[in-house]
């Protein structure tokens, strides 16, 4: 078998991905990054929504051959459809801003960890990994039909929602039930969509998540739907709930898909182990997704630059305790938060058409300023206050 | 015994993120389905987004019901 060595391999070219290459090879380290797929960003597994506040953080210049749609705030309609929210991109947080073309955004996120002197193989799955005396050294590497060993110092894992490395390795990314989101999405075409807002539904059409629209350009928008794995039944029944919703839309009903985009996402708290000695995970194989909105490209970005420095730092001692810093890094950026969000979630799937719809009433009426759990709550205190016992634990 | 129905599969990766016991590996565009691991729990049954998974142990209802193992 033939054999390769770098400092870092990097195991998936998405986003978090790239960004860890980028950022590990700018420290002068020696990084192959291997895709499974023969083209890196298709086919895209996304609904492509992002904020355009994290950008800087990560050094990514918006470029308009990435960007389908500008947004300027989010709209969030209440199961009965007569109370809509209307929240700019500043209330809305981190899923307004771009509505992004992924294809071409995952290739210029590749080409920037290239240019910083990464190697990369397409159509490379990792098919194993190699682990030696408790240390994560590299993956069997399938590079164009002949199996290679990749010998690394530490690997990083950003193989998405699959997180097939971090378990080989001995990882756990196991999700409960209710901590899985499965997702269909149509890219439709000749709808009719107030463009410049994301529409999102909630309640009973998409039972422990929403409905999505996201525009992409004039007529243009991803219809999309995630539902919560621990109310699904039956086989095929995320696709039956999506057709229903746009079958009951004539501004939908009226326009046809051009593509047909599946997936599932995590809705967990941040896991407790996330490194091990020579591996980290990052983006959606670490499970570092927001519970409430399903966004993950920008904590994707963000840990994969975390990353690709802390790799830099311990290469020369890639043990679980020096990994340990990537860990607090990730912790500290968002342990508090997704699990505040995870409560949010939990609470939410449980609350009936009727509750959401009294709810949306109140808020949409409400001048809330900044959104917050509390003035949500307590303007439903004041409109409902039969209703607030339900919600009495999230105070 | 599992299949997959290659020509619903989109390939997405869903089933083997959920799979609690990991028996599921997406190779390049083919589901493998590891039956001596599997324990039947079904996850990936409903969880796939367009139902393109059929087992005979599967008592769940649900689209394709006319696919057979």
């Amino acid at each position: 078998m033939r054999r390769y060595e770098y400092d870092v391999l990097v195991v998936g070219a998405g986003p978090g991905g790239s960004m860890a290459a980028r950022f590990a090879a700018r420290h002068g380290l020696r990084v192959l990054v291997v895709e499974k797929r023969p083209e890196i960003g298709v086919p895209v597994r996304c609904a492509e929504g992002i904020s355009r506040t994290w950008l800087d953080e990560v050094e990514i210049e918006p470029q308009k051959r990435w960007i389908d749609a500008e947004i300027d705030g989010a709209k969030i309609y209440s199961p009965n459809e007569r109370y809509v929210l209307k929240l700019s991109a500043d209330q809305a947080g981190n899923e307004v801003g771009f509505v992004l073309n992924r294809e071409y955004f995952d290739k210029e996120l590749a080409s920037l960890a290239v240019k910083e002197g990464a190697e990369l193989w397409v159509k490379s799955p990792a098919v194993n990994i190699i682990k030696e005396d408790g240390f994560v050294k590299g993956a069997i590497v399938r590079r164009f039909g002949e199996e290679v060993e990749v010998r690394a110092r530490i690997v990083i894992a950003a193989d998405g929602f699959e997180s097939q490395v971090a378990r080989w390795a001995g990882l756990n990314t196991v999700l409960r039930e209710r901590d899985v989101d499965s997702c269909i999405q149509y890219r439709m075409t000749n709808i009719d969509v107030e463009e410049n807002f994301t529409h999102f539904y909630i309640g009973s059409c998409a039972p422990g998540g929403y409905i999505w629209i996201f525009p992409k350009g004039e007529n243009e928008a991803n219809v999309g739907i995630g539902v919560a794995l621990n109310k699904i039944k039956d086989r095929g029944e995320v696709k039956k709930y999506l057709d229903a919703f746009i079958e009951k839309h004539p501004n939908l009903r009226k326009g046809t898909p051009i593509q047909i985009v599946t997936g599932a996402v995590s809705t967990c708290p941040v896991p407790k182990h996330i490194v091990d000695n020579g591996i980290m995970l990052v983006g959606d194989a670490a499970r570092l997704i927001d519970p409430i909105t399903g966004g993950g490209l920008a904590n994707a970005c963000i840990s994969g630059k975390y990353a690709g420095e802390i790799a830099a730092k311990c290469i020369e001692n890639p043990s679980k305790e020096c990994l340990e810093e990537y860990q607090n890094k990730v912790e500290k950026k968002w342990e508090r938060k997704h699990l505040r969000n995870w409560f949010v979630k939990e609470k939410l799937s449980q609350l009936s058409d009727d509750t959401l719809n009294k709810l949306l009433e109140v808020i949409s009426q409400e001048e809330i300023k900044r959104l917050s759990v509390r003035g949500i709550l307590e303007a439903v205190q004041k409109r409902y206050p039969e209703l607030i016992e339900e919600f009495e634990d999230l105070l | 015994m599992m299949r997959v129905n290659t020509s619903i599969c989109n390939y997405c990766g869903a089933c083997v993120g959920i799979c609690p016991v990991n028996c599921i590996f997406l190779d390049e565009t083919i589901i493998k389905i590891d039956e001596e691991r599997c324990i039947k729990c079904g996850f990936c049954i409903r969880g796939c987004p367009v139902g393109a998974i059929v087992a005979d142990w599967w008592t769940g209802g649900g689209e394709n019901e006319e696919i057979r193992v």
